[in-house]
């Protein structure tokens, strides 16, 4: 009897398993969200369903397209995979569900922390945590004998030695490229000198200060040892530099520095000599200049019940803890999933976690604050005024778009 | 074809004169994988009333077109009263977004369209002259920078133009300047997108003005040639004013478009250097919250730019028809 109960339930732990394994669906899934391997994973994941036709559009667009791609009824994603600054325009524009009642009935393996709740209701399931950090050849710093730098200013330090050595014209990288790039390089600088976005619990603008003035300082004196072109470059272009051997030091996304260096054609010394670490400080203050990112999906509003449940049984499955048994995919990000052990590609988001790094503000009118940072910025970085002057500016431009929105 | 032409133009005026509700918020509590913090979110409840009253959100009127990232009247008239003289008035206008896009917008119509004019006449008369059956081939090579998808061509340009690319490079060469760079200075931006702007519309103009002299009488050049016309004399004297109803065409069609330049700014990753109108537009719905009612203003400000820019054309060739009549 005992025996038999115990290959019944042996023969039921199986059955379990394989049913986990395969993922069956009855409606259709589509998938709207950005393209770097981790994100690419968890669609090609989503697309192991059967049942069903399942669709993704990963773009680095995404943005552009989920709001208006789910403001139809029926909508067109029923699933953005978004992070904590694009999740605001969703909640804004009202266009995604509660997920409680799918997270009773098909979340079981999904942890307590992955789930993003707001106003006690689960908007979002999160997957995987981010952050920019320091990446660096290791080779050219032993050569010049500094250790890797813990601060911006010493950041600086090595890089003038880089320089004056001979080794590289241009040793700093960053994705300082006008627009969004840009404004997120000044939100890192500007919440690591002690700044906060606005006046506290108001729409109020409250970035032409010192934090900010020391923050857009800091940031041209690293632009004069990056390459010149530096206002066209994004991260992709960045990336493309330290591969091709021409940047020493940077601060670089960990969702992409952990691929960095397995693309084809990367010199020997670079793949030998690449390094991470954790985020810089910078002005001597004690939170790291970077910001906390996770990403995660969410469920479509506009979508019927059917397919919420397909498309959120996809998304489970997607990201369910047996994807870590690939050990690529395991080490592409620092995933939030049940069973991650950190990988040495991990050690920059962890760092930041530790050094209790600010999450991006997720706010109603952040983006149209980052807008306008990247906007107005450039003139400044380009020499053209005055860093009171280009926040000056980036706070009329923020006032003119939040009265227009209705958020002052 | 009213239906075409009427509804953009009454939808975009009329969403311009509208911006979304006052944002009602709420404070709550939100958790992410990080920590648990009071954070400002929209009441959604509270939000859908006021849409239900009212679908169309708030008039506003003209505010939109007065304010900071339009026209900027109070701004302008701050600059106007501080500024000591036009230098100084003129610097501070080029800080307003409205104004920077406007003067990159005015030099690239003003340089690009007569150049491609020129530069289109003088490729037809060349081609027009050579031996008949190596036409064709000529023709289709003049064609391909306007054949290749404006973007495109304007991506292939701007990596030629890298610091690491084949023209950067011989720039840097014959400069002795290894650290030129075209892609740092907003003049040499400005230089490489007007550059880009007659690449790609001189083979638009060549073909129009290619195809004008094949109408040409040959009874006429004759004459000409009889009365001891120099080759100078004959272009100047028969064949331009047989081209210039199609030079008013291709004038016409330059400026409208020129006006709307955007494919050059993007592929030229140019945005930090040089604006336009139709640029500032894609940056309005390109953010994460979407700004439709700027949006809308620039695009009626651009319709009536297109109208201005070409009223002094249109006028001149109802002249002309009025006068044949």
């Amino acid at each position: 009897m005992f025996v038999r109960k115990l290959v019944l339930a042996g023969v039921m732990t199986v059955l379990a398993g394989t049913s986990a394994m395969a993922c069956g669906i009855n409606a259709r899934v589509s998938v709207v969200g950005n393209e770097f391997p981790a994100i690419q994973s968890v669609g090609a994941g989503a697309q192991e369903c059967s049942g069903a036709e399942v669709t993704t559009n990963l773009t680095a667009d995404h943005q552009k397209i989920n709001v208006p791609g789910m403001q139809g009824n029926p909508a067109e994603y029923t699933s953005a995979i978004i992070a904590n600054s694009s999740i605001v325009a969703l909640m804004n524009e009202d266009v995604i569900r509660p997920l409680d009642d799918l997270v009773a009935k098909h979340g079981k393996d999904l942890k307590k922390n992955q789930l993003v709740t707001i106003d006690g209701k689960v908007m979002a399931v999160a997957f995987m945590a981010n952050a920019q950090h320091l990446v660096y050849r290791a080779d050219v710093l032993k050569q010049i004998g500094v250790e890797p730098p813990k601060t911006y200013e010493d950041m600086l330090a090595a890089a003038k030695m880089i320089r004056d050595k001979g080794i590289m014209a241009n040793p700093v990288g960053g994705a300082y490229k006008a627009g969004w790039n840009l404004a997120q390089e000044f939100n890192n600088m500007f919440l690591g000198m002690g700044g906060s976005h606005f006046k506290s619990g108001s729409a109020q603008p409250n970035v032409n200060n010192e934090a900010g003035v020391k923050a857009l300082t800091m940031m041209k004196s690293l632009s004069e040892y990056m390459n010149p072109d530096f206002l066209t470059h994004d991260s992709n272009a960045t990336n493309a530099e330290f591969r091709a051997g021409n940047v020493a030091i940077m601060n670089m996304w960990g969702s992409r520095a952990a691929t960095l260096v397995t693309a084809d054609g990367v010199p020997q010394e670079v793949v030998d000599g690449f390094a991470i670490d954790g985020p810089m400080t910078a002005g001597g203050g004690a939170i790291p200049a970077s910001t906390l990112w996770w990403d995660g999906w969410t469920v479509a509003k506009n979508i019927s019940d059917a397919e919420a449940e397909s498309t959120f049984i996809a998304m489970t499955h997607a990201i369910r803890p047996a994807i870590l048994a690939d050990s690529d995919v395991a080490t592409q990000a620092v995933w939030l999933i049940d069973g991650y052990k950190p990988t040495p590609a991990a050690v920059g988001v962890f760092a930041a976690a530790e050094a209790n790094t600010i999450p991006y503000p997720m706010l109603p009118y952040m983006g149209l604050l980052h807008t306008a940072l990247g906007n107005e910025l450039a003139d400044f970085m380009q020499g053209k005024e005055s860093a009171e002057q280009a926040l000056a500016d980036v706070e009329a431009a923020y006032v003119a778009a939040a009265k227009e929105k209705g958020f002052l | 074809m009213l239906l075409f032409i009427a509804t953009p133009i009454v939808s975009v005026t009329v969403q311009s004169m509208f911006t979304p509700h006052e944002a009602v918020f709420l404070t709550v509590e939100t958790c992410t994988p990080f920590k648990c913090t009071e954070e400002t979110t929209i009441d959604q409840e509270a939000t859908a009333a006021l849409r239900a009253e009212q679908p169309l959100g708030r008039f506003v009127g003209l505010d939109i077109y007065l304010d900071r990232g339009h026209l900027a009247i109070s701004e302008v008239g701050e600059a106007w009263a501080s500024s000591q003289n036009w230098t100084e008035f003129l610097a501070s206008l080029s800080n307003l977004p409205f104004y920077r896009a406007m003067s990159f917008t005015l030099v690239f119509i003003f340089t690009v369209t007569p150049m491609v004019i020129v530069l289109g006449l003088l490729i037809a008369l060349a081609v027009n002259s050579i031996y008949a059956r190596l036409r064709g081939v000529v023709i289709f090579f003049s064609l391909l920078p306007f054949v290749i998808t404006p973007l495109i061509g304007a991506l292939v340009l701007y990596w030629m133009i890298d610091s690491r690319g084949i023209l950067g490079n011989l720039l840097q060469w014959m400069a002795g300047d290894p650290s030129l760079s075209l892609k740092a200075s907003t003049g040499l931006m400005w230089v490489s997108l007007i550059v880009y702007g007659i690449w790609h519309a001189a083979p638009f103009a060549f073909v129009i003005f290619y195809a004008g002299l094949q109408t040409l009488p040959q009874d006429q050049m004759e004459a000409a040639q009889i009365d001891g016309a120099s080759r100078l004399q004959r272009v100047r004297y028969v064949i331009l004013p047989h081209l210039m109803p199609l030079v008013m065409f291709v004038t016409l069609i330059q400026l409208m478009d020129n006006f709307r330049v955007f494919e050059p700014i993007i592929g030229f990753n140019a945005e930090a250097h040089a604006t336009s109108l139709s640029w500032a537009i894609f940056n309005d719905l390109g953010g994460e919250t979407r700004q439709f009612s700027s949006a809308a203003a620039t695009s009626v400000i651009t319709i009536i730019g297109v109208a201005i820019l070409l009223t002094p054309v249109l006028i001149r060739t109802w002249r002309d028809f009025r006068r044949k009549v």
